[in-house]
Parts: C-alpha cells; sequence; structure tokens
C-alpha cells in the first residue's frame, strides 16, 4: 500500500515531464520535406487585406509550384494578425525571446536595432551563408534602400517599400466651406486658417495631426515628427549624434499641438487619447466629421482605398486628395525647406531560429523578385525599393512620391530610438490632455531622454 | 502528526504522508516560489525584452526602486507614485460599492424566497463568473461614447450622451468592477444572515426593536466576521484586478493606470523587465501585508471563539 502511494506521487510527478517528449517525438515525424511560415500584420477583408491576398493568392502558389518543379515538397502558411503593429512587435519579441517565431516575418524597419542588439536576429548571410549575395535583386535596389532593413553595417532582411506623409483633405467639404482647390498650404498659419473656415462651416473637427501614446509610432512619425521637421529641427542630430531635448523648435511644435486640441478646439482631441483612436480617425476622415488629417501613404494606398472599410461614400477618388506638409514660414522648415515629410520603410526578416534556412531565404528572394513585386503592384501600386519597378496604375501615387520623396527624411536606425519616440508621443500627450504646459512637458521630455542616453548626449538650448 | 502517529490510530505512515504532499510542494517551489526568487533577483537589474540589455543584463543594484520613489516625478501621468494614487481611489471605490450593494441585495432578500429573488442572484452571480474577455467586449460596447448602449438609453430620455470611458475612466472602471464583484459580498452575506437564528430576531420583535436596531444590535454584529473577510479580500482582489484593461487599456492618457496595468505596461509594453519586476515586488509586498493582515485576523477570531 505504502509503495504504491509512493510510485503514484512518483509517476504524478513525471507525468507533464512524459508527455513533453511524446510531443516532441511527435513533432520530428512531419510528412512533407518542410514547412514554411510567414506571419504579416493583415487580415483577409480587414487591416492590410492587399498584402494578405498577395500572398495566398500569388507568393504561396507560384513558391510551391516551383519547389515541385524541382521536386520538393514544400508547403507555406501565412498567420494573418489582427492587432496593432505594437502589439505585433510585442508578440515577435516575446516569441523571439525564447527562440520561437515563424520563419518569415514581416517588419518595420525601425524595429531591427532593438531586435539586433537583444539577440534576436542576425544578418541575412549568417542566417543562409554567403549565397544571399547572389541575388539578383540586389543590383535594383540602391545602397540607402538596402538600410531600410539594416543596421550597423549588416542588412537583416529586405526592404519591401517605403512611403511618405502628407495632409489628405476632403475636397467636398473643402467645396463646402467655400475653400478654393486644389488647395496647398505654404505656412502653419495657411493651415491653421483653414481649419477655422473649415470650422465655422460646421466640420466638427476639421484638422487632426496625431499625439499621444495610445497611436504609438503613428503619433510620432505622423504626427510630431510632421510639425518638428515643419519647425525646422529633427529629434536627432546626426552629425553629433545627439538627441534634441530642449529647444524652440520643440517648443513651436508642442505651441502648435495646444493651439489646435485646446485652445481652439480644432481637432478631436478624445481621438489621440483614446485605445482605439486610429481607427477612429479614420472613420471621422470616412464620415466627414475630419476635413483634414496628416498620414502616410499606407492610407491611401490601403485605408481608403476603393472597397475598403472606411472609404468615404463618396469614394476615395472623387472627395480625397492630398497637400504637401508645409513648414512653420516658407523656408523655416527641416534643411532650409518650404515642405516636410518623414518616410518609414518596412520589409520581410528570417527569423534566425527557423529549421530551414536556406530554404527560407529562396521564399524570401522569391517575394522580391521582379515577378511578385509586379504583382503586388498590380494590387495595390507603392514605392518600392526596387529601381526597376515604377509606381504605376495609380497617378496620385505617382504624384506623391515625385513631389515628397526629395523633401523627406528618416529615422535615426539607433537601438534608443524606440524608447524615446515613446517619451515623444508622452510629451504631445501630456500637452494635449491639458496635465503640462509646453514648456514643462519639454523639460520632463528632456529628462527622460537624459534617463535613455545620458545627458551628455542631450541638447539643451 | 507525531501524536498521531504515537497513539497509533494513524492512516498513513508519516513516510506516505511525506510522499503524497510532495508533488505538491514540487510545484508550489516550481511555479510559485522559483518565479517569485526569480522576479525578486530581476528587479536588481535593468533586464528588457529589447535592445542590449535584453542579452547582457547589468546589476543596478536599488537603481530600480530609488527611480520608483524619485519624488520629483512621482505623480506624473505614466508614473509609479501616480498609479498607486489611482488604485487607491479604485480600491476604495469598488470597496465600498461591492460591499455595500452585496449586503444591501442580502438584507434585502434575507428569509425571502421567490422569482425576483432568484432572478437577481442569478443575474449578479452572472456577472462574477461570466469569462473576462467577453465580459470585456460587452462592457466597452456599453460604454463606447459614439455607438454605446448606455448613451443610447440615455438618449432615449433625451440626456446627452458622454464619452465615458474617455472623459470618466476611473468611474468607468470602478463602476464596472463593482458589477463584476458585488456577488461574492452578496453570497457571503446572504449565508451569515441566513445562519442568524430567528429567535434572535423574534425576541428583538418582541422587545420592540425598530429594522435599523435589529441590523444594528442583533444582525451587523452577528455577521461582522464575514464584514472583515469581505473587506480583506475584496481588497487584496480589487489590487490585483486586471480586468479593466480590456475596457480602457489604462488609459486615456494614462488616466486609469491601475498598478495591475500599470506593472504589465512598463513590462511588457515598454519591455523594461528590471523595473517591471521592482513594481512587481512591491506589490508582492503589499499582497502579502493584505493577506498577513487577514490570516491574522482570522487566527484572533478562531482564539475568541
Amino acid at each position: 500500500m505504502r509503495k504504491c502511494v509512493a510510485v503514484l506521487s512518483v509517476l504524478l510527478l513525471l507525468a507533464p515531464v512524459t508527455a513533453l517528449f511524446a510531443a516532441g517525438a511527435g513533432e520530428a515525424a512531419e510528412p512533407e520535406d518542410a514547412r514554411l511560415n510567414i506571419i504579416i500584420r493583415g487580415v483577409e477583408d480587414g487591416v492590410n487585406h492587399n498584402m494578405v491576398v498577395w500572398i495566398l493568392e500569388d507568393v504561396i502558389p507560384a513558391f510551391e509550384e516551383r519547389m515541385a518543379e524541382q521536386g520538393r515538397d514544400v508547403r507555406v502558411g501565412l498567420i494573418q494578425f489582427g492587432g496593432s503593429d505594437e502589439a505585433l512587435e510585442q508578440q515577435y519579441a516575446l516569441d523571439m525571446s525564447v527562440g520561437e517565431g515563424s520563419d518569415i516575418m514581416a517588419f518595420d524597419g525601425f524595429w531591427i536595432p532593438d531586435f539586433v542588439e537583444a539577440g534576436y536576429i542576425e544578418p541575412l548571410d549568417q542566417i543562409a551563408g554567403n549565397a544571399v549575395w547572389d541575388w539578383g535583386g540586389w543590383d535594383v535596389i540602391p545602397e540607402g534602400l538596402r538600410e531600410i532593413m539594416g543596421f550597423d553595417g549588416e542588412i537583416y532582411g529586405l526592404g519591401s517599400g517605403t512611403d511618405v506623409r502628407k495632409i489628405y483633405y476632403r475636397t467636398d467639404l473643402f467645396e463646402e466651406a467655400g475653400i478654393s482647390l486644389p488647395w496647398q498650404p505654404e505656412s502653419w498659419e495657411d493651415v491653421l486658417q483653414t481649419a477655422r473656415e473649415l470650422q465655422r462651416a460646421g466640420v466638427p473637427s476639421p484638422l487632426q495631426i496625431n499625439a499621444g501614446t495610445a497611436m504609438g509610432e503613428a503619433t510620432t512619425m505622423q504626427g510630431y515628427f510632421m510639425v518638428l521637421l515643419g519647425a525646422g529641427e529633427h529629434m536627432y542630430d546626426f552629425e553629433n549624434n545627439m538627441w534634441y531635448g530642449e529647444t524652440q523648435a520643440i517648443h513651436d511644435a508642442l505651441e502648435v499641438y495646444r493651439q489646435i486640441y485646446v485652445e481652439e478646439e480644432l481637432g478631436n482631441r478624445s481621438i489621440q487619447l483614446a485605445a482605439a483612436g486610429r481607427d477612429q480617425s479614420f472613420e471621422a476622415f470616412r464620415e466627414g466629421e475630419i476635413a483634414m488629417l496628416v498620414e502616410g501613404d499606407w492610407f491611401w494606398r490601403s485605408v481608403v482605398a476603393p472597397g475598403s472599410e472606411w472609404e468615404p461614400a463618396a469614394g476615395r477618388d472623387n472627395v480625397v486628395d492630398w497637400a504637401k506638409m508645409p513648414a512653420q514660414q516658407p523656408g523655416a522648415g527641416f534643411n532650409g525647406q518650404d515642405f516636410v515629410s518623414i518616410s518609414g520603410g518596412t520589409g520581410f526578416i528570417i527569423n534566425p531560429n527557423t529549421s530551414h534556412p536556406e530554404l527560407a531565404w529562396e521564399l524570401l528572394a522569391f517575394m522580391h523578385d521582379y515577378d511578385m513585386q509586379m504583382a503586388f503592384q498590380d494590387i495595390q501600386p507603392r514605392i518600392t525599393v526596387r529601381e526597376d519597378i515604377p509606381v504605376q496604375g495609380d497617378p496620385v501615387m505617382s504624384s506623391m512620391a515625385e513631389e515628397l520623396l526629395q523633401y523627406s527624411t528618416v529615422r535615426p536606425q539607433l537601438p534608443e530610438y524606440a524608447q524615446i519616440s515613446v517619451a515623444a508621443q508622452r510629451m504631445t500627450e501630456r500637452v494635449v490632455n491639458e496635465e503640462m504646459t509646453p514648456q514643462e512637458a519639454m523639460e520632463a521630455y528632456a529628462e527622460d531622454l537624459d534617463e535613455i542616453v545620458g545627458s551628455d548626449r542631450v541638447i539643451r538650448e | 502528526m507525531d501524536d498521531l502517529t504515537k497513539r497509533g490510530n494513524h492512516i498513513l505512515s508519516v513516510r506516505a504522508g511525506v510522499a503524497l504532499l510532495v508533488p505538491a510542494f514540487v510545484f508550489i517551489g516550481l511555479f510559485l516560489f522559483f518565479p517569485f526568487i526569480w522576479v525578486f533577483l530581476i528587479s536588481f537589474t535593468n533586464r528588457t525584452l529589447l535592445g542590449a540589455a535584453a542579452q547582457d543584463p547589468e546589476f543596478v543594484g536599488l537603481g530600480n526602486y530609488l527611480r520608483l520613489f524619485d519624488f520629483s516625478r512621482w505623480m506624473r501621468s505614466g508614473e509609479f507614485g501616480h498609479s498607486l494614487y489611482l488604485t487607491v481611489i479604485f480600491v476604495i471605490g469598488s470597496l465600498i460599492g461591492q460591499v455595500t450593494l452585496g449586503l444591501a441585495i442580502a438584507f434585502a432578500f434575507n428569509r425571502r424566497r421567490g422569482k425576483l429573488r432568484e432572478i437577481i442572484y442569478t443575474l449578479v452571480t452572472l456577472a462574477w463568473i461570466l469569462p473576462e474577455t467577453a465580459i470585456g467586449f460587452t462592457w466597452t460596447a456599453f460604454l463606447d461614447g459614439r455607438r454605446g448602449t448606455l448613451n443610447a438609453i440615455l438618449g432615449a430620455f433625451g440626456i446627452e450622451g458622454v464619452e465615458w470611458l474617455l472623459e470618466f475612466p476611473l468611474l468607468s472602471i470602478t463602476v464596472f468592477n463593482i458589477w463584476r464583484g458585488t456577488a461574492f459580498s452578496m453570497l457571503l452575506f446572504s449565508a451569515a444572515l441566513g445562519n442568524i437564528r430567528p429567535s434572535y430576531l423574534e425576541t428583538a420583535d418582541v422587545a420592540g426593536a425598530g429594522p435599523w436596531q435589529r441590523f444594528r444590535d442583533i444582525m451587523f454584529p452577528l455577521i461582522s466576521p464575514q464584514f472583515v473577510t469581505a473587506l480583506v479580500l475584496v481588497t487584496l482582489w480589487t489590487f490585483n484586478v486586471f480586468t479593466p484593461f480590456l475596457l480602457t487599456g489604462g488609459g486615456p492618457a494614462f488616466g486609469s493606470d491601475i498598478i495591475a496595468i500599470h506593472t504589465y505596461r512598463v513590462a511588457f509594453q515598454f519591455f523594461e523587465f528590471g523595473r517591471g519586476s521592482a513594481i512587481a515586488v512591491i506589490v508582492m509586498t503589499i499582497n502579502l501585508i493584505l493577506a498577513a493582515s487577514y490570516l491574522f485576523g482570522l487566527k484572533r477570531k478562531e482564539v475568541a471563539t
């Protein structure tokens, strides 16, 4: 009896352990040669629908067929992630910190430094060998655009495209308010003046420039950067490797936020604070509650694209137009420019934890070959990194690229950037929410910078 | 145990007893004690999930703790003090709401049967046992400013709606938490009230006591142990509750950044494991104090009876 009890308890204790081994043994016996998974932020009939279609209908069948021709039974799966960019980054970090994750991952370029320093991702040639340099695509991707997926001299993935930022506006609301079209403001005051006219004409929140932590990187890129560049400054001093902490330009940028959201209520501040604020801003633009929205070209390509969830009833091409974001005064923008823009870059990386590194590289290269990239251009024209692929099929997209790329700058590809970006979002939030004055919020931001990079790398004017 | 063994009327031997306890101890050690030590150790490092400190965390001594108690920034939005302040309001509000409401329902239906009682008890209990995620979505839909059910109902009476989760985030999650947790107090108090001997109350009636006197002088003293239990347990649970995250995500602008959400955001949204662990250690300490006071209270009562 006693022995029985002892044996039983030992067995109970070991049960989970044996189960583990059993599961491991099962995994090893896969029938096909190999299985690869791609993960993207995208859902069929939801966010980034076009990319899902491209991968499911173009990439996967074509790649599996090519493999079959070579006598290899390769299956490719797509994991559709429906959450926010921030949630996807969190998922990646957690997966990779325990050595898991999909083989090919859609990646935002500015995540790379943080993941590299954490030791989660590795250069392409380390994962798949020097064969990666034999790929023909390198000849048509300029050095500068390879860096989208690079850090510290190494290349970690292939960039798919880049983008530019501008003001989208509703032509129907402008006409109703008696504002002449096409509209192109020359200064901040022009923008504010237009917003006031629209407000008088009954548009509830005429001007929306992103602020706050809830929107994450969309606040930094579409909001803070666009205003700060207009005030003549970048967040980072590339020559001296320092971060701007307390400056007149930052103060001016925050002051215009205060003017828009607090003093004149030209924008809807609750959208900037709500957890689902970005979607709400798309909805409000669709419903004609917002007349001017600063966004990237993803907004045009995907958010208000024909047939999408947020397309205005009268149709994107009939009621949506765009204007360049002006500097505070003509010539007062970053680098003495009249207009400003900033570009991000997205692409795909190979997870170093993959069991099939060479095959994963083949798939990654295949996705970025001419044929597949052209197939995507047919579904959704965009600015790609390949010189041999024009932005075609959408004249608006073409003109945005043509006019704005010359003004556009980029984020510093540095590991501290992500944290500093959050600090900047918080700074705008504190002003919009009236927790602090622009001056106080800027001082608190500079303190955050001290903590992140050390006060010797923070510029105080 | 020893006494029993000596007397020889035991069911199991000491060895068998120990053998039966070993799995429990191993599991507690593995899943409770080990993570606790782990978190405690990490709280003295600058470990992160991303960036260089993910690979080579450095020992920073009490740095994380000193940073939490840096009083020059203590009450700014998104900081520890601010979160603690919100938590105290949230806990006190929830506590008063849950205990009063639970007691009121239990009192109203004391010694009564009938459909109304069954309906109310079922609904209140249902609110307690339904899955959190489902509840989270329902409440978001209920409180939504643009198309929420609550504003629709108010609109029917000609009252203009409010963006509840944005204008009154802390109030919203407090009301939500009261709704969610009242069942516990209600069940506890109705059981306690049911155990009071009818003769006590009858005697009071004969002596000419009014309802309030009956409650104050007879019922309340008899249920006071349960009252203390409710106070401590509800405080403990509310202090640790994370479900409001599903309603507000801790926002807007950190307006509902209660301590459980704060810990999560620091550790898993801003990826600062070191500082997140330091917060967790402080939270665990507060929990231990609360739990100890509860157990101490129980002990004293046992001695008294």
